[in-house]
């Protein structure tokens, strides 16, 4: 078997030529590796002009195997098939080196940097050799579409889809639709009300023929792959009869139960154990929390059945687990709040007068609570000064070193509300004001004019111990100001704690569920920190919102509009294609051992009883390998992954230990590379 | 220096959803580490074959490294399970073969350790320095108490699999 492989070691800028020598990798494999045809460097494979350097070399030198040096498979495999491709040659005929990850960025000596890399293209080229021709497969795609989270970022992917006119499936496990926008007031930078904006958003989506909303409702399970996704929903009973319940809320206001509302209402104001979370709910129809419903807790009550008018009351109701099957899936499941309590030193939870910033929000918001009031704990006195404490959280290697992105924001804007409403001193302690966006720095100037107090430093301490007749009654912020190079003690009335976002306390889970990763911060990865923010490395998930990094609620529509695009193209087209990458069992050297059978996770292996022999559904396996590797008989055939793929792989990888040629860079070592 | 001190030649099995991006990110956040490790990509640990330890070790590597994404967190579910078990019945047979503990070796990193991986290698690479080449023995293909050694990984391997399946 005699091949013609061209081999292409990519400069990448200086991004490699900086520490492998590009020219001297290509010369050594040109030279001492058989069957190579051509073997060239260049400064951007990925360029237009080295794509056509790669086709011309097919065309002219005839070649049939390409590897190509240069960077991750994982961003530029697709562009180099396609190359292939386009010159004729079968795209999985090419095979990629990762020498830029994988060596120069992570190797600071130059020789064994090009050392390193010599051997890994070796390793490529003797198994390129052996690659097989393969077609890509195309499988259908269905045009129903999951969407887990209702905020304001998976309501914006849900619309966008539904309006071409394909069902989408909201799954919200919250009794309402709407995220933490519904819990604001205002928002930042243009101070539109909040519910203005949502809430017809948000009655859009449940009057939409093509939305179906699955609301108290949890994911459970998800089976199959891109096009063809099995989903499992677990619809929490609400014990409410949804088809005869108008939403009227006698029910909420017969209920005796009172309980304090930790997530709508951030612990800040109270509902009932039958209730609706606000009023502008979406569905407009309540659910029993059976944690604190008498009914439920010690079988007395049932006062809301009695006075229900349409006695939609169901008490008798179950959990119901719902089956779809969608072609892809959104995350859009955003953040939670840091919890204060966690930094005992700015005193939630221990010092009456120190709120969230979600309390905050429901404080000022006229449905809220108090009424819109900004008052103090007590309901009634209006402070007369407050603080508000920046990066709770963030920017802290004790907490999350991440910067949250929007608290700055969130903190200029209750700076501006509490001016605004009741004239209170403002001091804002920050540690770098962070306003990048259109409008926001102008933001951050207007709040300023209105006489906000800025004072840079990271607070110490919030305490309610005086040490100065000025400070009796007062809680004091103590912290450096790194401005004026002094410790200021600052008494206040009231603290707000701008809490940092923080990924789901289940997101971990859900990523598992969906195949996909989380960052060491645990915010869900996505494809591309760059160019791909959208989609994940499994293919039909896709990413929305601030479930995938901190971000505010313009940034959260247009990642959620995003994957509506990129959705309606794979629907549009109708199908997409997935990797060739199976598993086939040679059915005449089969002994019918049934090893392989119990190994495969999808169940893709299944038995011949008559013929006694093994045999792979192609459609179900996912190409992992792992019954190839098992095979007694080896005669399982890992497409792409095959034995002998491997075994030559090795062979070059370690073609300096073993051959003649033992020192494939030695030539250059002494003299081209400066060390 | 490089050419006196002792370059081990490590091959790495690095699994294409959890450690190949691990590298990927060790890459991107520049984080430095020891040269030595050449990388094969396989899509899950669970294609590892026994056998391709063996060869890389025949061939003259002086350590193997197989990376996988953490156990509960395969791409395929649970194949990295099978990887666990296969690794272990093979450590027994390297040992019986006089191949020192800490040359072959199974690492987890998700994508989001780029760091766990650097540091797993710069270990591996230390550690493998201090036993020195490995010189897997000329000839060993002729050697009968290797090739049963070999041969038991094989039968060990297919009976653990017979127990899964029944
Ligand atoms: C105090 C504060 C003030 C802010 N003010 C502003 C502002 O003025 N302007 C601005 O632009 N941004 C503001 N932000 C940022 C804003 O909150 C976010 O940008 C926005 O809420 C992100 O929307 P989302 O849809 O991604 O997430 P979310 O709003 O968090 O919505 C996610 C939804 O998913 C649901 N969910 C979660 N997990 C699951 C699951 N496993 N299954 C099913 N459903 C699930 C949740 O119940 C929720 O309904 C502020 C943030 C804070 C903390
Ligand atoms: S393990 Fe190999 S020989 Fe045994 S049934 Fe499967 S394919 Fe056939
Ligand atoms: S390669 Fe993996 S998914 Fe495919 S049949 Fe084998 S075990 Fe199942
Ligand atoms: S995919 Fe990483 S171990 Fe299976």
């Amino acid at each position: 078997m005699s091949r013609r492989v061209g081999v292409y070691v990519c400069h990448c800028g200086s991004n490699i030529a900086g520490t492998i020598d590009c020219e001297a990798v290509a010369r050594a494999v040109g030279e001492r590796v058989a069957d190579v045809a051509v073997s060239r460097d260049y400064k951007f494979m990925c360029s237009s002009l080295g794509q056509s350097m790669i086709q011309e070399d097919i065309e002219k030198e005839k070649l049939d195997r390409v590897v190509v040096a240069a960077c991750s498979p994982h961003l530029h495999e697709k562009t180099f098939r396609r190359a292939c491709s386009n010159a004729g040659l079968n795209p999985y005929l090419m095979q990629m080196v990762n020498v830029r990850e994988h060596i120069s960025w992570v190797t600071k000596d130059q020789v064994e940097a090009t050392r390193k890399a010599t051997a890994m293209v070796t390793g490529a080229v003797e198994r390129v050799k052996r690659q097989e021709a393969l077609e890509p497969q195309y499988v259908p795609v269905n045009p129903a579409t999951l969407v887990v989270g209702g905020g304001i970022a998976g309501l914006q992917t849900a619309i966008e889809i539904a309006e071409f006119g394909h069902p989408v499936y909201v799954v919200e496990r919250e009794p309402s639709i709407g995220g933490h926008m519904a819990q604001f007031d205002k928002t930042f930078p243009t101070l539109d009300c909040s519910a203005c904006i949502l809430t017809p958003r948000m009655s859009e989506a449940g009057q939409h023929d093509c939305i179906h909303l699955l609301t108290w409702s949890e994911l459970e399970s998800v089976s199959g792959s891109v096009g063809n996704f099995k989903v499992r929903v677990r619809k929490k009973a609400r014990y409410v009869n949804s088809e005869i319940c108008t939403g009227c809320g006698v029910c909420e206001e017969k209920c005796p139960i009172k309980v304090v509302d930790d997530v709508f209402e951030a612990g800040l104001g109270i509902r009932k154990a039958i209730y609706m979370p606000f009023p502008q709910a979406v569905p407009k129809m309540p659910v029993i929390d059976t944690a604190h419903c008498i009914w439920f807790v010690r079988g007395k009550c049932r006062a809301c059945e009695i006075f229900c008018p349409t006695k939609a009351i169901a008490f008798d109701q179950k959990d119901e687990i719902v089956e779809l099957e969608v072609g892809n899936i959104v995350l859009a499941t955003g953040y939670d709040l840091f919890d204060c309590r966690r930094l005992p030193q700015y005193g939630y939870g221990r010092l009456d007068n120190v709120f969230t910033s979600l309390e905050f929000e429901r404080m000022c918001n006229a449905a809220g609570p108090t009424g819109g009031r900004i008052v103090l704990r007590d309901r009634e006195t209006e402070p007369r000064s407050v603080a508000v404490i920046h990066c709770v959280g963030s920017r802290d290697k004790r907490t999350n070193e991440y910067c949250s992105a929007t608290c700055c924001m969130a903190a200029l804007k209750f700076g501006h509300l509490v001016r605004e409403r009741i004239g209170a001193e403002v001091y804002s302690f920050y540690i770098d004001i962070r306003t990048f966006s259109k409008d926001y720095d102008e933001f951050y100037q207007r709040v300023m004019d209105e006489g906000v107090h800025f004072v840079r430093g990271r607070v110490a301490e919030v305490t309610d111990v005086p040490r100065s007749p000025a400070e009796e009654g007062k809680l004091v912020v103590q912290c450096e100001d790194t401005l004026l190079g002094v410790q200021r003690r600052i008494p206040v009335d009231m603290v707000i704690l701008m809490g940092a976002l923080e990924p789901r306390a289940d997101a971990r889970d859900l990523a598992l569920e969906a195949g996909i990763s989380c960052s060491m911060n645990g915010w869900f990865t996505e494809r591309h920190p760059k160019l791909d923010p959208v989609a994940t490395m499994t293919d039909g998930v896709f990413l929305a919102g601030a479930c995938q990094g901190p971000k505010d609620i313009p940034s959260s529509v247009a990642q959620g509009a995003a994957a509506a695009a990129r959705i309606l193209g794979m629907i549009t087209r109708g199908r997409v294609e997935i990797e060739p990458v199976v598993a086939t069992i040679d059915e005449e050297r089969c002994s019918g051992c049934r090893i392989c059978n119990a190994l495969c996770p999808f169940h893709a292996i299944e038995f011949d009883e008559a013929r006694h022999v093994s045999h792979v559904q192609a459609s179900l396996c996912k190409g992992c390998g792992t019954c190839v590797a098992a095979c007694p008989a080896q005669v399982i055939r890992g497409a792409h992954f095959m034995n002998e793929q491997i075994f030559a792989e090795i062979e070059g990888l370690l073609a300096d230990a073993w051959s003649d040629v033992s020192e494939p860079v030695a030539a250059f070592a002494a003299g081209g590379v400066d060390d | 220096m490089t050419d006196l001190e002792f370059q081990p030649k490590i091959i790495g099995f690095l699994c294409n959803w959890c450690s190949y991006r691990a590298a990927d990110l060790a890459g991107s956040t520049r984080t430095r580490y020891a040269p030595n490790v050449r990388y094969v990509r396989v899509m899950c640990s669970g294609r590892v074959d026994p056998a391709f330890v063996m060869k890389a070790l025949s061939l003259g590597a002086d350590g193997v490294l197989v990376a996988g994404c953490h156990p509960g967190e395969c791409h395929y579910l649970e194949q990295n399970y099978k990887t666990m078990r296969r690794m272990t019945m093979l450590q027994h047979t390297l040992r019986q073969l006089g191949v020192e503990e800490g040359r072959v070796r199974l690492v987890w990193a998700s994508a989001a350790e780029g760091h766990r991986l650097a540091k797993a290698i710069d270990e591996m690479v230390d550690r493998i320095r201090s036993l020195g080449p490995l010189r897997w023995p000329a000839g060993w293909q002729e050697r009968p108490e290797v090739l049963a050694a070999i041969e038991r990984v094989a039968s060990e391997h297919a009976s653990a699999a017979q127990e899964v399946a029944t």
